[in-house]
């Protein structure tokens, strides 16, 4: 899929909360004797944040890159599953927060982790449909993680944003769009459960695999491509064996993936996952360099996306913080400490 | 009692099979056995499985399976014996064809074990244990075999890791099987660094959790020799059991009810162990393999673990053993892996085991259900 306008990637941000908890902490108060085999690290929300501030930090990151007058955002939209409210738009908040409002279109959108890239696909139509100019789409989590099971040890929080615009102004140029969608129930959570459930083992070849190598296939098979065209690639990263598997079983390369691989140090973080991973991307990328970025969500789906670096990004880029100085910015937090932020001990 | 042979056998690739259900892992077997058989009228079904019920929701599974497989109207039953229900599936099989009450009789293992998540399964497993006195406070059939390995280390003062021989030769023989879960050869090394289980279990010692079926059609001997391929006989068939909790056995450490059943098969067929060319024993856990070496006459007491590391229980070794992969390599779908240990038999009986082809004229099968509560062995052999 490719609007006839050319469009790109106007201005990008991210944002992690400062707060980090190790895997191996996690697995000391649950499953001592498997603590010493991990290594692995996630964000924790702070006391006073949630998806609904974590969004506006990135937008923000955004609009700076960006550089356009917020007013003429003439969307902004949320991607995510842990929306604060469960009606009541966090979009309208974040629109208000960066001066977007009231012309501007919002909603929240809703597809497990890849509500925010679903929000970029519409996006691109709306930019390239020549309706409006720039349109923002988010992709934020402060994921939950029932405490014990295997989830919790990935559980993180972040955000990015991508403000969708013309094509001579962006970072990056769309070359072309995939979406792979089916029902399957890999994995949900009922209107008034707290935490989600599961499908164990079948959340791997069925869901994840099936989804994403089924995206890019498909993407590479339209645009002609093979793994050697991309500089980098970005997967949805619910931990890091499913991207670094997806990548090997498509014949793209540790390299490849690498720069936007993030869940050893900020976990999973849902609905932004994919999004920091391609954000990272673009802080690393140089000019030429093709992007190949596909997400995935549980229920099921994935996009799949090409972008080209532009020259512009030389500029751009160092408007706002990059990924990995909100990743090293960290302070170290143990069990309690989690349990109390995350909302463990009632709010 | 007639001559019994095998006519015709099919299976399924197991695997984590979620696009198909029970039914149609069964009908899929079954057709395929049908054809190799040539076609035969089967008068009888007998279904071998364990799960129906708790995992799929669904008993009758004789009535079911003949609906579904176009056999409606069939004599028809289910048969459950924990593990070893295809087995003695196989046996029902058996007698139906000796006895000379039927001619053509189809047998069917089939289990359904992905549709659940490993809590549930796991508690549906250990059905086949003491349900008020074992599983009831908490055991499960991983830690119940746990208990046997770690009493049998430490009786017999024998190495850890020299239990690894077995898991590494399921392995390396399910490379060569198209109908194997798991086709890569594991390391020592490997093997050392696998994640715990239930200690000293560790996660290669341990069969996985699988989907699965497998058909046999058996019929007289006649009809066996017009179908111009080796004939292969069933030369007996014994099942025995035993006390079903571990603690009420006076030797922990010795299979009685293997050793019982063993004795019948070998009565019968006028064999000993000697003349036992390869063993598909069963090995759910690795233990349970050590341990029915020992009880089926092949090693002393205490000794097969040195046994299988020094004669050899690979393709090339003094008795082989899981030569299509086994229970570990191939994979356990519970109550189907009686009829797979029979399809492997006879395609080596046939000489049809491809790369993993041994010279043999006689094999022996058996299953076990439980902790050994259960455990039906059968010898089969080819018409030379």
């Amino acid at each position: 899929m490719k609007p006839k306008r050319d469009v790109g990637i106007a201005g990008y941000g991210a944002y992690v909360p400062r707060f980090r908890i190790t895997a191996a902490e996690i697995a000391r108060v649950w499953k001592p004797s498997q603590a010493a085999a991990l290594k692995t690290e996630k964000s924790v929300p702070g006391p006073d944040e949630d998806t609904v501030t974590i969004s506006i930090e990135a937008a923000r990151n955004a609009v700076y890159r960006a550089q356009v007058s917020p007013p003429d955002i003439k969307a902004v939209w949320v991607g995510t599953e842990s929306k604060p409210y469960a009606v009541k738009p966090t979009s309208t908040i974040v629109a208000e927060a960066i001066g977007a409002t009231p012309e501007v279109s919002a909603a929240d959108w809703e597809f497990a982790c890849k509500g925010g890239t679903e929000a970029m696909q519409a996006a691109i139509g709306l930019v390239g449909s020549e309706m409006v100019d720039y349109a923002m789409a988010i992709g934020a989590d402060t994921a939950q993680g029932r405490p014990g099971d295997p989830l919790e040890y990935n559980t993180g929080a972040g955000g990015a944003a991508f403000i969708i615009g013309p094509g001579a102004e962006s970072v990056a140029v769309l070359e072309g769009s995939y979406s792979y969608v089916s029902d399957t129930p890999d994995f949900f959570r009922r209107q008034l459960q707290e935490f989600p459930e599961h499908g164990h083992r079948f959340t791997g070849e069925p869901a994840y695999f099936r989804h994403v190598l089924g995206a890019t296939q498909a993407l590479m098979t339209e645009l002609d491509y093979g793994p050697e065209d991309f500089a980098l690639a970005v997967f949805h990263q619910p931990n890091v064996k499913f991207p670094t598997r997806a990548a090997k079983s498509l014949g793209f390369t540790k390299e490849q993936i690498a720069p936007g691989l993030l869940a050893g140090v900020i976990g999973n973080t849902y609905a932004a996952a994919t999004m920091l991973g391609f954000a990272a991307a673009l802080d690393h990328a140089q000019p030429g360099d093709r992007i190949l970025c596909v997400s995935y969500g549980s229920g099921a789906g994935s996009d799949a996306f090409s972008f080209v670096v532009t020259e512009v990004i030389e500029e751009k880029r160092a408007r706002a913080p990059r990924v990995q100085e909100y990743i090293d910015r960290k302070k170290m937090i143990d069990y309690a400490t989690y349990a109390r932020y995350t909302g463990r001990f009632g709010k | 009692m007639r001559q019994v042979c095998v006519l015709g056998i099919g299976q399924v690739p197991v695997q984590e099979l979620w696009d198909k259900s029970l039914r149609e892992l069964a009908v899929t077997s079954i057709v395929a056995a049908l054809e190799d058989a040539g076609g035969v009228p089967v008068q009888a079904l007998y279904v071998g499985n364990m799960l129906g019920g708790e995992l799929t929701g669904q008993a009758q599974l004789g009535a079911l399976v003949a609906d579904f497989a176009g056999l409606a109207g069939l004599e028809a039953f289910r048969v459950e014996a924990a593990g070893a229900s295809g087995g003695v599936a196989f046996r029902q099989g058996y007698l139906a064809v000796a006895a000379g009450l039927r001619d053509f009789v189809l047998v069917t293992g089939v289990e359904k074990m992905t549709e659940r998540l490993d809590p549930e399964v796991t508690a549906a497993l250990a059905h086949a244990h003491d349900g008020d006195y074992e599983t009831f406070p908490g055991a499960t059939p991983a830690s119940l075999a746990a208990m046997i390995m770690q009493r049998y280390i430490h009786e017999y003062g024998v190495d850890r890791g020299d239990f690894a021989v077995f898991p590494l030769t399921a392995h390396q023989n399910a490379v060569n099987n198209p109908y194997a879960m798991y086709r890569k050869a594991l390391t020592r090394a490997f093997y050392d660094r696998a994640a715990m289980v239930a200690a000293p279990l560790n996660m290669l010692d341990c069969s996985p959790t699988c989907d699965g079926a497998a058909s046999v059609v058996l019929g007289p001997a006649q009809v066996a020799r017009d179908l111009n391929r080796p004939v292969v006989k069933v030369s007996s068939s014994g099942l025995a059991t035993d006390t079903i909790a571990i603690h009420d056995r006076a030797d922990p450490l010795w299979l009685a009810a293997v050793a019982q059943s063993v004795a019948e098969a070998y009565r019968q067929a006028g064999k000993g162990p000697g003349d036992i060319d390869f063993f598909e024993l069963y090995d759910d856990f690795t233990i349970t393999a050590v341990l029915a070496l020992e009880a089926s006459g092949f090693a002393a007491r205490g000794q097969a673990v040195r046994f299988a590391n020094e004669a050899g229980i690979g393709l090339d070794g003094q008795l082989p053993i899981c030569t299509m992969g086994g229970l570990k390599g191939r994979g356990n779908p519970d109550g189907a892996t009686g009829v797979y240990q029979i399809v492997d038999v006879v395609q080596q009986l046939r000489g049809a085991a491809g790369a993993n082809q041994i010279d043999c004229r006689v094999g022996m099968a058996q299953a076990i259900g439980g902790s050994g509560a259960t455990a039906v062995t059968h010898i089969l052999e080819v018409e030379k």
